[in-house]
């Protein structure tokens, strides 16, 4: 089992014609992704290695049955892509493109939680998500990952997941799902959006979250492990010894309230249960504890 | 990006927001000419990007053209939390009755903006909110529906300020609110924002902080790009388009990533080494950015070894070990190198570097000794 996405999903690549869409979405394919449509206006009719271009969403789906998307558009067209996405019918947007500014991200995220709440958003700026062996949208590189479970994996950096995987497949443990939520100011799925979704995947017996220092995400996660989670988690976060950040004026200290940190952060998740890792290799040792003792 | 004072108040009187007449100057001749042009009394005002110029004496009153002279030349120059003074700005002085504080930014737990407004402002604002956070007046601010205005009234009632700043206030946040969203600012604070003893309200300060992502929409923020502060190697690395931030160590990091590259100054700092910088040459790792990335560090006199950390994804092993050769072909390196390259095809990647290795350049298979390898050759040459 998996969450979000499995063998059965659809996706139309948002920008299939571009240089970056075009050579991910090729590697998605060859992965064994069920890569059905791109989107062009411009070049509508025509189509990439097999692959046909429609005008927009809407019509990718209404004639492939597509039921993702995944956004390989430049920053300034993202906000109109995802509305493209959410208006034309998929349930799943995944945004790769970084650099979307924090205004357009803040407006799609709640235009979707509005007018299309049952929509789940990935992204922006993240390297997406991938099931071993079942579907990999996105950049991950597909084959540094071994398939099966018990392990779910949640991110906010794109090498520290790929190296998650990596020393995951070398101790030779499987992974159900793992899913790159980036690490943008406003996130369309949250580290306690994967917690949940973990928590209800018979397959996935343990987590291990990636998180980094600034806001708050890995403490709200830390709260919802608490309260919530049966699921053993393994934790790492980056950036410990990162000098102190830009301080966002009196607003961002009074907005923080002494959050953000990561030892803040590390101290959260250990007072709700986690095991945390000083460094990443020390997390997947303690992974491989975990798994021993499922 | 953050602005100066100077830029964040030319931004505000854009959206019409009240500030007070004043020009910036970079000599004390300057200053003087402003003050002569706009009347006294004037205030003279540090330009830094960080808080507590107050506290500093890094703001002067100044009565008439000598104690402008005086204190321009102070202030000029002055060195204000590791921030040197290379810009004041000149205003006439304000008769203030009251301080207030405004500010929007983002709230990024509840996905919404955030406006904070309080009729406590001034110096010790921070204080106030933890001491006691009723003073503040919390509107959180749906992108999708703008701030509206009914909204806002209830906002600025639910604040107590005085009854004669109320209007000028709710008219003040609105073009305030407006600068934040059409500017693509990060962050908008006025602290103080002040109620003159003629029972005017003006933004006494303004401190901005732009989206650097929303340049494609703002061509004139390039500007905004230039005057960041920035230390020489920072300013090299800027120029060479990477991401790098300067620390005060000995151990020059180099990774693919800005998790794995955050992760890389942790572990040096883990096995008892002190970190040069933070450098993330993004997924790619090819001998262009290789190169670019090891001039910027060897231009580094602090550096006595560089830690380079690769974790090939798409990019496969050779073609980062490739690049790494090619690189070293074009830059002399000053202080021997670790590499740790991991991932795909880092076999085919650590036999390409094999030929290559010496004393001066070492392979080690894990990141955590290869730091330890990288802190002990800086220990060695320090």
């Amino acid at each position: 089992m998996s969450i979000f996405v499995d063998d059965t999903t659809k996706v139309v690549y948002q920008g299939l014609t571009g240089s970056q869409g075009r050579f991910y979405g090729r590697l998605n394919r060859e992965y064994g992704t069920q890569v059905v449509a791109g989107t062009n206006p411009k070049k509508a009719g025509t189509d990439v290695d097999g692959i046909p271009v429609f005008a927009n969403v809407a019509e990718a789906v209404e004639a492939t049955g597509a039921n993702a998307s995944c956004v390989f558009i430049p920053a300034p067209g993202v906000k109109d892509a995802v509305i493209d996405a959410a208006a034309g019918g998929v349930e799943f947007i995944v945004v790769i493109t970084e650099g979307v500014p924090m205004h357009d991200e803040a407006w799609f995220f709640n235009e979707l939680r509005r007018d299309y709440p049952n929509v789940r958003l990935l992204g922006p700026n993240c390297p997406g998500i991938i099931s071993p062996g079942l579907c990999n949208i996105g950049i991950t590189a597909g084959h540094i990952a071994k398939a099966g479970g018990p392990v779910g994996i949640v991110s906010r950096s794109g090498t520290l997941t790929y190296q998650a995987l990596y020393e995951l497949a070398q101790q030779d443990i499987g992974v159900t799902t793992c899913v790159g939520i980036g690490g943008d100011p406003v996130p369309g799925t949250s580290f306690i959006d994967c917690l949940e979704a973990f928590e209800a995947d018979p397959d996935t017996k343990a987590v291990m979250m990636i998180g980094e220092i600034g806001g708050s995400a890995e403490e709200e996660a830390a709260d919802y492990i608490k309260a919530e989670m049966s699921k053993p988690v393994v934790a790492y976060i980056a950036g410990v010894t990162a000098p102190p950040g830009k301080k966002m004026g009196h607003a961002g200290a009074i907005v923080s309230g002494g959050k953000g940190t990561a030892q803040a952060k590390m101290d959260a998740l250990r007072d709700a249960g986690a095991k945390v890792g000083l460094n990443p290799t020390a997390a997947g040792a303690l992974m491989v504890d975990v798994v021993a003792q499922l | 990006m953050d602005l100066f004072e100077y830029q964040g108040k030319q931004l505000f009187a854009g959206y019409g927001i009240p500030v007070s007449p004043g020009g910036a100057a970079e000599t004390v001749d300057e200053a003087v000419a402003v003050a002569d042009r706009i009347g006294y009394p004037v205030v003279v005002k540090a330009q830094v990007h960080v808080g507590g110029r107050g506290k500093a004496g890094g703001i002067q009153l100044a009565a008439d053209v000598d104690e402008c002279r005086r204190h321009a030349a102070a202030i000029l120059g002055m060195t204000i939390k590791g921030h040197v003074v290379g810009l004041v700005w000149i205003e006439q002085a304000s008769d203030i009755a009251r301080e207030y504080y405004a500010s929007f930014t983002l709230d990024r737990s509840a996905k919404t903006h955030l406006g904070l407004l309080s009729a406590q402002g001034g110096i010790d604002i921070e204080e106030v909110a933890a001491t006691s956070p009723d003073a503040i007046a919390r509107i959180h601010v749906d992108p999708v529906e703008g701030l509206t205005p009914a909204r806002c009234e209830a906002w600025v009632d639910e604040a107590r300020l005085d009854p004669e700043a109320r209007a000028d206030t709710v008219e003040i946040l609105h073009q305030l609110w407006r600068c934040y969203e059409e500017a693509d600012a990060d962050l908008v604070e006025v602290n103080p924002l002040i109620l003159t003893t003629d029972g005017v309200v003006r933004a006494l300060d303004a401190k901005v902080t732009l989206d650097g992502n929303a340049v494609f929409r703002h061509p004139d923020y390039q500007e905004y790009e230039e005057t960041q502060p920035r230390d020489a190697r920072e300013q090299e690395a800027f120029h060479k388009g990477l991401q790098y931030v300067g620390l005060d160590g000995t151990v020059g990091v180099i990774a693919n990533g800005a998790g794995l590259a955050m992760s890389t100054v942790d572990v040096v700092n883990e096995v008892g080494g002190q970190p040069a910088n933070f450098l993330d040459i993004g997924g790619g790792a090819n001998a262009d950015v290789m190169a670019g990335a090891l001039e910027v560090i060897n231009h580094d006199p602090k550096v006595h070894a560089i830690l380079i950390n690769i974790f090939g994804g798409i990019t496969k092993g050779e073609e980062v070990a490739t690049g790494i050769v090619q690189a070293l072909e074009r830059v002399t390196i000053e202080s021997p190198i670790v590499i740790r390259l991991d991932g795909t095809n880092a076999d085919q990647g650590r036999a390409i570097l094999q030929p290559h290795l010496s004393d001066r350049l070492r392979l080690e298979p894990t990141m955590l000794d290869a730091a330890r390898t990288a802190v002990q050759l800086a220990g060695k040459a320090g």
